[in-house]
């Protein structure tokens, strides 16, 4: 099995299927923008929700992103012949889970100094925010990916997605969002980034398995 | 000895599809698979291809490929990027001059930089033919290969398939219509008495 070239025809198909990767970033921008517009500009109540409200948003997003992670390798048979034809199934998995997570949630990362702005986050919050945000999307990604195998057999997985993925997604919204309130308040937010990471490290040791199992379980038709 | 089934029978919802089969299929073979619809032909494959794992029995299939009813072409990309990744997949070294000789073997050097969601049905079952001859597997195992291709696509399915049998290969393909290879065996399945 060559790696090398798996990535490659992922990567491929995130340039190639823009749409996949441009929608879900234009929803999280727009949900960002109204509550910048719905919530009162006066005070600084802004600052106190808006880690909540950014780790919220990226919780939604992500999930939007992951319905199309097998999707379409489930239709055209690509998928099946990956499983079969893989010496470890689970790399080739864990290759798309990647690809997954660099159009979403690093594209986050990099989008991050945007939305803190939008959100009304100081300043000071910025770069410590892109830094959460590293180290708690894979953790989204690859919990995700398991939910986006378990439904993909169903044509209309994406309402049975969000209710089986998002209560796994709980921890890093607890985190994600204490930490950013912390920062805002001056505290430092190193505790929670370590937790973020280690939730990450956990969901890659778990994650691909899962979702290997999953994937298997779909094709059974 | 490339496939043996021992008493392998696939079931659904604990009832037999179709009754015990117990065959081995040797280098040089060419099996059609043959039942009304169904029976099992399709379930039977995915079994062996180890997508499906409600059977009763054994088999056993070392090397294969397995090519099921939807072609495994990624629609974004290009035959020849497919046939890539294919290769990469198998994990053996790929040449483009060896993909374009595949692909003028089986008529779409033409379309080899074409993404495949602007082909018809009938081109990409060819360009799938091209991904059978890029395999290093051994036994094929084919669901309907004659769909959707035209007469001189089905001449060149024959072709392949013979060849793959005089070159130590083997073949199980479920089909409604007869193969046109020279020395063919049958594996009927029959339904299975239903238990009252």
């Amino acid at each position: 099995m060559n790696i090398t070239v798996l990535f490659l025809r992922e990567w491929r198909v995130l340039i190639r299927n823009r749409a996949a990767m441009i929608n879900p970033i234009v929803f999280m921008f727009l949900a960002v923008m109204l509550f910048a517009v719905g919530s009162p500009l006066q005070d600084n109540t802004r600052a106190l929700y808006g880690g909540a409200v950014l780790w919220l948003i990226v919780l939604l997003t992500n999930m939007l992103s992951l319905d199309s992670l097998f999707r379409r390798d489930f239709d055209n048979g690509t998928l099946e012949q990956m499983m079969v034809t893989a010496d470890v199934p689970l790399l080739a998995v864990l290759v798309k889970i990647i690809v997954q997570w660099l159009g979403t949630g690093f594209l986050m990362v990099l989008l991050s100094p945007l939305l803190c702005l939008f959100l009304g986050l100081p300043g000071t919050a910025i770069a410590k925010t892109a830094l959460l945000l590293l180290a708690g999307t894979p953790a989204l990604s690859l919990l995700g990916a398991v939910g986006a195998a378990m439904t993909v057999g169903f044509a209309r997985g994406g309402v049975l997605l969000g209710l089986l993925v998002l209560p796994l997604f709980l921890p890093v919204l607890v985190f994600g969002a204490s930490a950013v309130s912390s920062e805002v308040a001056g505290i430092s937010a190193n505790a929670q980034l370590y937790w973020l990471a280690f939730m990450s490290m956990v969901a890659l040791l778990i994650g691909p398995f899962a979702t290997t199992a999953g994937l298997k379980i779909s094709l059974q038709l | 000895m490339l496939l043996s089934l021992n008493q392998l029978v696939c079931t659904r919802e604990e009832q037999p599809l179709f009754e015990p089969l117990t065959m081995q299929l040797v280098a040089g073979h060419c099996v059609e698979l043959l039942g009304p619809n169904g029976a099992g032909k399709t379930t039977l494959l995915r079994t062996l291809a180890g997508l499906y794992s409600q059977f009763e029995g054994a088999y056993d299939c070392p090397d294969f490929l397995f090519q099921g009813h939807p072609m495994g072409l990624d629609e974004l990309m290009s035959p020849l990027e497919n046939l890539a990744w294919f290769a990469g997949l198998e994990g053996h070294t790929f040449t483009d001059e060896r993909a374009a000789d595949l692909l003028r073997e089986v008529g779409m050097i033409n379309f080899a930089l074409t993404p495949c969601q602007q082909l018809s049905q009938g081109q990409q079952r060819r360009v799938t033919m091209a991904r059978w001859l890029l395999s290093d597997a051994k036994l094929w195992l084919l669901d309907e290969p004659y769909t959707s291709l035209d007469k001189d696509g089905q001449v060149l399915l024959n072709a392949l398939l013979s060849r793959h049998c005089d070159n130590g290969g083997a073949v199980l393909a479920a089909t409604h219509m007869p193969l046109q290879v020279v020395d063919k065996g049958e594996l009927p399945l029959r339904p299975a008495q239903v238990s009252a």
